[in-house]
């Protein structure tokens, strides 16, 4: 099972929209760029005020994966092995989300396929995004 | 006044800065490492601040240089493998007591201060200057040879160690806790271990090429081999075990593709060096190595973990910036001693320089050719961390050691040892440095 979440201010509109089983990734308005992870200012230009949270639509792809034998995460370790991929979000590939993948069995996973944001639920109840592979039927 | 760090226009980070500017004028002339153990026992003369002492006088001593003489001290204040001292747990006063202590109580345990460092080595009169170059040797070997270039120091002791306490790594702190602060849980909820992304971009790399995991096997059995020739070595001196290409092959999973042997031991070590100007150099003990060039590489990741195609790019711009800074081309480097903790990216690192003119793609074909110690191609010498342990500065010791000729057991004997680079440690991060036999190669 994922730890809880505490969020803190600066990922507290992630983690809300989580909870209401919505994606939402850091966006400069000045640059037109997401960003994620979140921080306090535009990784490119340096603004602050205009970093909005913007709507994703839950789709992306699989740039690849590992499978995790040995964590070093307690609560995780009862889990293991598991499917660790990371993910990059249809609206930006440059842009990366982690994702245990669940329902692909440890270590067969399509490298490159479609994924559908899902949710999860942590050690505290807090929704967590995570990603599903989009089968054709 | 308390030591501060480097500012960035010590590093030479961009392309296009043209030869270094105080090429050949800085040279190494003395070696010291403390003894390696696998973690701390808790005593006085084994702590990190012990086994440093013990390195800084085998410098000073290897070059035969008087103590008053030195005036500068680079170093790095962190010290963690990833282990820190637990919260709660009562402070070790019979070993903070055992030394001059600073304000911090935990200086010179699970911390080390150039103030610390002077407090307990009153034979250091003379120094002026003291600066940190922060995470690792290679930061604190092109500051050292910045900061005498510029004459803000003559002669000045390097200094890099680490610490490393009971328990198993990273098993400790916040990610044994039941939940963790938002900011935290956007990179750490899902687990993957500190080998993961470098992994992540291994198996990117064998898919756009179409190499395998096995192709690794040559590569870290010459590690190991290389560093059980290395006497100051953890593997060397605890435990003497090679690394067959079965066994690596066989060994378990950490990440997959990332198994127990494609990461390195966190121990206790230290190693300190003696740099001064090419002038004075010429009348101390020991074969001067000089400094061709430095550069650093400051590569930004778009998101958490940096793709392939970012870290081919980085290192390429790392080797080309490297081979400027030293006005060479990459077919005068005899050898290379390139980071390897984690070894899945010593090749991004050989590719980036195309050592042995090696393209992008082709590292794992060469190893499976004689990359031996007593081969024309020799790969990474010193056997890096696969080959003595997580230290991050065998690969510099073994660079000064091969152009001496002073490498014992792992001298190299198919090239004629007059130029080495050495440096890392993350493609997209880190610090490069060439070492030469002559000032003016």
């Amino acid at each position: 099972m994922k730890q809880g979440v505490n969020p803190d201010d600066l990922t507290r509109p992630f983690w809300e929209a989580a909870n209401e089983e919505r994606l939402v990734i850091q966006n400069c308005t000045a640059c037109d760029r997401l960003q994620h992870p979140p921080a306090e200012t535009c990784s490119k230009c340096g603004s602050g005020a205009a970093l909005e949270w913007k709507q994703m639509s839950g789709r992306g792809r699989i740039y690849h994966y590992g499978v995790v034998h040995d964590c070093p995460i307690r609560l995780l370790q009862e889990d293991q092995p598991f499917n660790c991929a990371v993910i990059n979000l249809e609206e930006d590939p440059g842009i990366q989300m982690y994702s245990h993948l669940p329902g692909t069995p440890v270590d067969e996973v399509p490298v490159g396929a479609a994924v559908e944001l899902v949710f999860d639920t942590a050690a505290n109840g807090q929704k967590v995004p995570e990603w599903r592979v989009v089968t054709d039927n | 006044m308390a030591t501060e760090n480097a500012p960035q226009s010590m590093y030479r980070s961009r392309e296009g800065l043209g030869v270094w500017e105080h090429r050949g004028q800085v040279a190494a002339v003395g070696i010291g490492h403390g003894p390696t153990s696998r973690r701390w026992d808790g005593k006085p003369d084994t702590s990190v601040g012990a086994i440093s002492l013990l390195a800084l006088r085998k410098a000073i001593e290897d070059a035969g240089v008087n103590p008053e003489d030195i005036d500068g001290l680079v170093m790095d204040e962190l010290t963690t493998t990833g282990a820190f001292w637990p919260q709660g747990q009562e402070l070790p006063w019979d070993v903070i007591n055992a030394y001059n202590r600073t304000d911090a109580p935990l200086d010179g345990i699970t911390q080390l201060s150039a103030e610390w460092i002077l407090k307990n080595m009153p034979e250091l009169t003379g120094v002026q200057f003291t600066m940190y170059g922060r995470v690792c040797m290679s930061n604190a070997i092109v500051v050292a040879a910045q900061a005498i270039g510029e004459g803000r120091a003559h002669t000045c002791l390097v200094l890099k160690a680490w610490h490393n306490l009971p328990g198993r790594y990273y098993q400790t702190g916040p990610n044994a806790e039941d939940a963790i602060p938002g900011t935290n849980a956007m990179r750490s909820l899902w687990g993957a271990p500190a080998c993961y992304g470098t992994a992540i971009q291994f198996a990117e790399y064998c898919r756009k090429y179409g190499k395998n995991h096995d192709m690794m096997a040559p590569f870290i059995s010459n590690s190991r081999r290389n560093g059980l020739k290395f006497p100051e070595g953890y593997w060397a001196q605890h435990r003497p075990e090679e690394i067959t290409h079965e066994d690596y092959k066989a060994a378990r999973w950490i990440a997959k593709p990332a198994n127990l042997f494609d990461n390195d031991i966190p121990i206790m070590c230290s190693a300190a060096y003696l740099f001064t100007t090419a002038e004075r150099a010429r009348h101390l003990k020991q074969k001067p190595v000089y400094i061709l060039g430095h550069a650093s590489s400051r590569g930004q990741a778009r998101s958490f973990i940096p793709t392939l195609d970012e870290v081919e790019a980085e290192c390429a711009s790392s080797g080309r910036k490297l081979l400027e800074a030293a006005g060479i081309t990459v077919d005068d480097v005899s050898f290379e001693n390139l980071y390897d903790g984690f070894p899945q990216f010593h090749q991004f690192h050989m590719e980036g320089i195309r050592y042995r003119g090696i393209q992008p793609g082709e590292a794992l074909d060469f190893y499976q050719t004689d990359i031996s110690i007593s081969g024309p191609n020799p790969v990474s010498p010193s056997g890096g961390n696969i080959g003595s342990g997580r230290s991050r500065f065998w690969m510099h010791t073994d660079c000064i050691q091969q152009i001496q000729r002073r490498a014992g057991e792992r001298q190299v004997t198919g090239v004629d040892p007059v130029i080495g680079v050495s440096g890392g440690p993350m493609p997209t991060g880190g610090n490069f440095t060439c070492w030469s036999a002559t000032p003016d190669y």
